[in-house]
This record gives C-alpha cells, sequence and structure tokens, in this order.
C-alpha cells in the first residue's frame, strides 16, 4: 500500500472500485441473461468487446462513438456537481444540432473561417439555452429541474421536427432531414489527418474537441472561483448560500453550461458527421450520458474513461447482431441499464470490500 | 371543426386515456410515498411485453394481464431495494429501468419470436375484451381511480402512505413502518403501470412493438404533476391529455390554416408539456409535491 500511496493512486483505485463492481455485476447479470437465452456469454462478451479494438475501423468507429457521449456525460457531470440532475441532455442536443444546421443552411455562402465557429456557437448557444429554461424556471419558481427537463425534451423533439418538416426539407425528400448545410461548415475527418485512418470512417475533429473539453471542464470546476462557487452550492447551498454565493445564479450558471456542453453534440453529428440535420438522431445519448457521468464519478477523467467504454459496447452491438444466433445488439441497452442500476445501488457491494483490518477497528 | 369533434373523437379520448390512467394512478401511490417515479415507461413497457408474449403462449388475455401485473411489481421491487434499501438516487435508478427495458423486451423477442423486437400477432379473440368501442379495462380505470381515492382518504393504509410521505419522521414516530409503506407504494405503481402497458399491447394493439409505450410513461408523470398528487384530478388530466391526444390523430389532413396549410401536429402533441412546466411554475395554482418527496429515510438508531 504504501508504494501506491506514494505515486498518490490510492484515493485513486478507492474511487474506482464500485464502479468497478458494478460493471463487473452488470456484466455477470447480462451474461446470465444471454446463457438463458441459449448462448455462449463468453462468445458474446469477445464479439462486443474484442472487436473494438482492431485498427483502424474497430478503433475509428469507437472514438466516433464516443464523441457524443463525452460530451452529454460531461453535460450531466457538470449539473451534477451543483447538486442538478440533467435528463433533459436529449433534447438540448436536438435543438443544438438543428441550430447549427439552421445557421449553417441560412449562411451557406461564407468562407469556411466564419462559418464553422459561427455554427459551432450556434449549437453550444442554443444547447445552453434550451439548458437555462429548467435553471431559471428552478431559481425563480423553485419546480423541479427532472419534471422540467424531462418535458423539455418532448417539446424539444417535437419543435424541431416541426422546423424541419415544415420549413428545411429539401421538398419530396422522403427522409425528414434538413438541406445539407455550408461547405464552409464541414469539419475535417481524422481520416484526412491521421495517417493509416481511412476517410470514410466518420470520426472528426469533433473527438479531439470532447477530449479538450473534459480538461477545460476539470479546469473550470476545480481551478477557478466560478468552479468552486458551483461546486459549493451542490455540496452544500445553505452553507454557499451563507459563504455569499449566490445558489440562484449558480443554478442558472450551472444548467446553462451542462447545455451547453449537451449542444455539442451537434457539433459532432451536423458538421462533423452528416453535414445536415437528421430527425431523430440521437440513439439516446443524453440519457447514456447520465450513466457515462454516474459510472465517470463525475468527473471528466472518469466520463472519458467510461465513454469509451460506452461505445466499446455499442460498437461491439454491431457485430452481435451480426454473429448470434439468438441474442442481438440490444443487449447493450440491458448492460447499460444494469450499470447504470448498480452503479446508483452501489451501497450493496459495500460492506463485502471494507478490508479485515476496518472491519476489527 | 365539426369534422372533428364527433362522438367518435369521446371514444379515441377514452382509448388514449386509458393507459394514462393506469400508469398516473400508479406513480400517484409510489410518489404520494415519497418516492420519485419516473420509472414508469419502463415499468409499462414491462407490462406491455410480458401481457403480449404470455397471451401469444397461453391463448388467454387474462393470463397475460396477471402475468404482466407479476412482471410490473418485479420490476418495481428491484427499483424498491435499490433506493429504499440501498439509497440508490430515485431518478438515477428509475431511468436505468427505463434503459433496461427498452433492452429486455427486444432482446427477449429475438430470442423467442426471431424477431426485432415485436411479439406475433394475437388472434382478435384472445384480446381484451371491449363493450361498444369501450375496453374493460378503461372502465377498472375509472373504478380504480375512485378506489384510489378511498384508499388515500378513508383508510389507514391511505393515511399512512400519506404521513410517509409528508413527513417520515412523524410518522416514524407515531410507529408507522416507513420504509414497509413505501415497498407497499413502489410495488403498487408497478403493478397498476404494467396493466396501462398490458393495455397497450393486449387491449388496444394485437402485439407488442418495440418501445411501445412511446413516452407515455413520462406524460402520466405529467398528468399526475398536473393533477397536483390527487387522484380524481389526476384522472381528468389523462383525460385532457388523451383529447389532445386524440385532436392531434383526428386533424391529421383535416384542419386547415386560414393559409390553407395543415395545422402541424407538433404543436398540439407539445400541449401536454408545455402545460405541465406551467403548471410547476405555479401559473396555474401551485401544484405541491408531496413534502418529502425524494428524500430516503433512514431510521435513527
Amino acid at each position: 500500500m504504501t508504494r501506491l500511496d506514494s505515486w498518490g493512486l490510492t484515493p485513486l483505485l478507492r474511487e474506482l472500485r464500485f464502479p468497478l463492481v458494478a460493471v463487473v455485476a452488470a456484466f455477470l447479470v447480462a451474461g446470465l441473461i444471454v446463457l438463458i437465452l441459449g448462448d455462449n456469454p463468453l462468445d458474446m462478451y469477445w464479439l462486443l468487446v474484442g472487436t473494438a479494438f482492431t485498427w483502424p475501423d474497430g478503433i475509428g468507429y469507437t472514438l466516433f462513438y464516443a464523441t457524443p457521449l463525452v460530451f452529454t456525460g460531461l453535460a450531466v457531470a457538470v449539473a451534477f456537481r451543483c447538486g442538478l440532475l440533467n435528463i433533459g441532455a436529449e433534447g438540448q442536443l436536438y435543438v443544438a444540432a438543428f441550430a447549427a444546421a439552421w445557421v449553417g443552411i441560412e449562411l451557406a455562402d461564407l468562407p469556411g473561417v466564419f462559418l464553422l465557429p459561427i455554427c459551432a456557437a450556434a449549437a453550444i448557444l442554443s444547447g445552453a439555452i434550451w439548458g437555462g429554461i429548467p435553471g431559471v424556471l428552478k431559481a425563480r419558481f423553485g419546480s423541479h429541474e427532472v419534471i422540467n427537463t424531462i418535458m423539455l425534451n418532448f417539446i424539444a423533439v417535437a419543435l424541431v421536427s416541426y422546423f424541419t418538416q415544415y420549413h428545411y426539407k429539401v421538398p419530396g425528400d422522403p427522409i425528414l432531414q434538413t438541406a445539407p448545410v455550408g461547405e464552409g461548415a464541414h469539419l475535417a475527418r481524422l481520416g484526412s489527418i491521421v495517417p493509416g485512418l481511412p476517410e470514410r470512417i466518420p470520426l472528426n475533429l469533433a473527438f479531439v474537441l470532447a477530449v479538450v473539453a473534459c480538461g477545460l471542464v476539470y479546469v473550470f470546476l476545480w481551478k477557478t472561483k466560478w468552479g468552486y462557487e458551483i461546486r459549493a452550492t451542490g455540496e452544500n447551498p445553505g452553507a454557499a448560500e451563507y459563504g455569499g454565493i449566490s445558489v440562484r445564479t449558480q443554478i442558472v450558471v450551472a444548467m446553462a453550461i451542462s447545455g451547453g456542453l449537451a449542444g455539442m453534440v451537434g457539433i459532432n453529428e451536423v458538421l462533423g458527421y452528416r453535414h445536415r440535420y437528421y430527425d431523430g438522431f440521437s440513439d439516446n445519448y443524453g440519457f447514456t450520458g447520465i450513466a457515462v457521468a454516474l459510472l465517470g464519478r463525475n468527473h471528466p477523467a472518469g466520463v472519458l474513461v467510461a465513454a469509451l467504454l460506452f461505445a466499446v459496447l455499442q460498437r461491439g452491438g454491431v457485430q452481435v447482431d451480426a454473429f448470434t444466433a439468438d441474442v442481438s445488439k440490444d443487449i447493450v441497452q440491458i448492460l447499460q441499464g444494469l450499470v447504470v442500476l448498480f452503479v446508483a445501488a452501489e451501497a450493496m457491494f459495500r460492506f463485502r470490500i471494507r478490508p479485515a483490518a476496518e472491519r476489527v477497528a | 371543426m365539426s369534422e372533428i369533434f364527433t362522438l367518435a373523437l369521446v371514444f379515441s379520448t377514452i382509448r388514449l386515456a386509458t393507459p394514462l390512467v393506469w400508469a398516473a394512478i400508479g406513480g400517484l401511490y409510489s410518489e404520494r410515498s415519497g418516492v420519485i417515479n419516473v420509472a414508469l415507461e419502463g415499468l409499462m413497457l414491462a407490462g406491455a411485453f410480458t401481457a403480449a408474449a404470455v397471451t401469444f403462449y397461453a391463448g388467454s388475455w387474462f393470463i397475460g394481464l396477471i402475468a404482466a401485473v407479476m412482471a410490473g411489481a418485479l420490476t418495481a421491487a428491484v427499483l424498491a431495494v435499490a433506493c429504499i434499501r440501498f439509497g440508490a438516487n430515485e431518478v438515477v435508478a428509475g431511468t436505468a429501468i427505463n434503459i433496461l427495458f427498452l433492452g429486455l423486451p427486444a432482446v427477449l423477442s429475438g430470442a423467442l419470436f426471431l424477431s426485432s423486437g415485436s411479439t406475433p400477432q394475437i388472434p382478435q379473440e384472445n384480446l381484451i375484451p371491449a363493450f361498444a368501442d369501450v375496453s374493460v379495462l378503461s372502465v377498472l380505470a375509472l373504478a380504480v381511480t375512485l378506489a384510489t381515492w378511498y384508499v388515500l382518504y378513508r383508510t389507514p393504509f391511505g393515511l399512512r402512505l400519506r404521513a410517509v410521505g409528508e413527513n417520515p419522521e412523524a410518522a416514524d414516530a407515531a410507529g408507522v413502518r416507513v420504509q414497509r409503506i413505501r415497498y407497499a407504494g413502489v410495488i403498487i405503481s408497478g403493478i397498476l403501470a404494467a396493466v396501462g402497458g398490458a393495455y397497450l399491447s393486449v387491449g388496444q394493439s394485437s402485439l407488442f412493438t418495440r418501445n411501445m409505450a412511446a413516452g407515455r410513461g413520462f406524460i402520466a408523470l405529467a398528468a399526475l404533476i398536473f393533477g397536483k398528487w390527487r387522484p380524481v384530478p389526476t384522472m381528468l388530466a389523462c383525460l385532457l391529455f388523451g383529447f389532445a391526444d386524440a385532436v392531434t390523430i383526428q386533424m391529421q389532413g383535416v384542419a386547415k390554416l386560414p393559409s390553407g396549410e395543415d395545422v402541424p401536429v407538433q404543436f398540439v402533441q407539445m400541449i401536454p408539456y408545455v402545460v405541465t412546466i406551467v403548471v410547476l411554475a405555479g401559473f396555474i395554482g401551485q401544484s405541491r409535491a408531496p413534502g418529502a418527496l425524494g428524500v430516503p429515510y433512514v431510521k435513527e438508531r
């Protein structure tokens, strides 16, 4: 133990052990389900996890799938640090993706130097506004952010689908999607930068942005006054208020930042991948973000690792669909649900893991 | 407009409100006991899938309904243990149940019926019977609402349920077993929401399809808040939301704006959600949640 201590790893390991146990428990329970259905769980897990690490397709797609989950995971984590549960990342990212496409269509003729940053800003800003609404409602009227964000998810989906269908669809297009954005709004694929990575893989600069965002969120939350105020509010609103922090302001700020982070999914989806808004594109990114944040202990480094894990599962799910007889890729959703459930109820593992020495004391 | 407001609209409203009433009244038991229930969606899906799968094999909607009730109770029990015994965040655990039941029915139907998420068609004679277009479960939904009013305000269990949700410390001091009442509240919510789900698959429809609840669990939650956590107003809120839904369906291709365009259905779909936000903000009479809603109770030793 002393050797680990000198590296400062003990607190990290202590922090990680419950998420790890929860993930193992989820895999065991899902494996049992697979066994009952008549497939070999080990074979399935090999397909699920093993195929994610091949170069270039496995790694390229895994990182691509991880990108939106990093953004939504960070979004949920920032809100959580302020004591708020943002169930609304799903709605925020829809509004943001549409806003990015809208600006990219309306200003299509601008050169890339201007258009790309404006589109990205549109995504972040609109996400921040959509996330700020429940913040204001909570600060002003005391209404619970969980219910309001759930309601705003449905409103966002309906609103964006209305604008797509009635105003921005190419006439005659059977698919519910907007016209393409201007060329200038295209974010470079990593395939055009990294040697050996083919350009057909949709992994793009938004992934780099996601990693940078993890660093920025860390610096913001732990190295700045504003971050401190948000965390103080989350830890103990009463004490924070007494210490001269305006809890109401922090709630609005935290929800807006959270929404802005969720909105960055729009950068990956619209500017980096499809180059247009495609209705219903989100594969539950907002809700998976809750799982990612929870598993990552609401810490940016943890969020990055958890997003990668979930991306591995998502990538592997496609293989499971193709190569097993009885189990479909929906097993991934079962795994995700179980991980969230076990992480949330981690107290069930607590009494078994305590070292013997502590128990005697 | 007369083409829209017809007797058919009344029946359509009742049909669409029925699953909402079951789920919302279910949610009422959980939330009045102090446990937030955002898992209504997952519980409905559990009920819907189980009812369809068992009815298909057993050839009887009644056995299917019993199985759905058991599945709902079991799923709710998992939620209850996570939240009450192990102190899980109620919203997070509820979300976990919702994610789980997007995947589980799909995997099971893939294995059992070699389909990508739906059960086979169930013959008409094995479905839940309806009289003059009104399902048995619609009539029972009204009965359950009235029974809930009676239970909540006229029985010792109801008094305890409300006490535990408002002030668990005081209830505990008065000798009420807080945890036990909360388990009961959450499990009842699972049973009722599962019946609502069963109505979707073997009442209104004749099979289970992927993600069949389609957000109804959340609308039910909205109705519960709109109804201020009281049985009869909650049922009326469900009828209102069902009515909005029915109008949306009837309006498609019929109603025109003065400019000659179709009325966008999206705006009618939004009504329940906007109403809920407005109500929560206190613009239409304050909607006050049970005092201890979402607060875990740890008995002092």
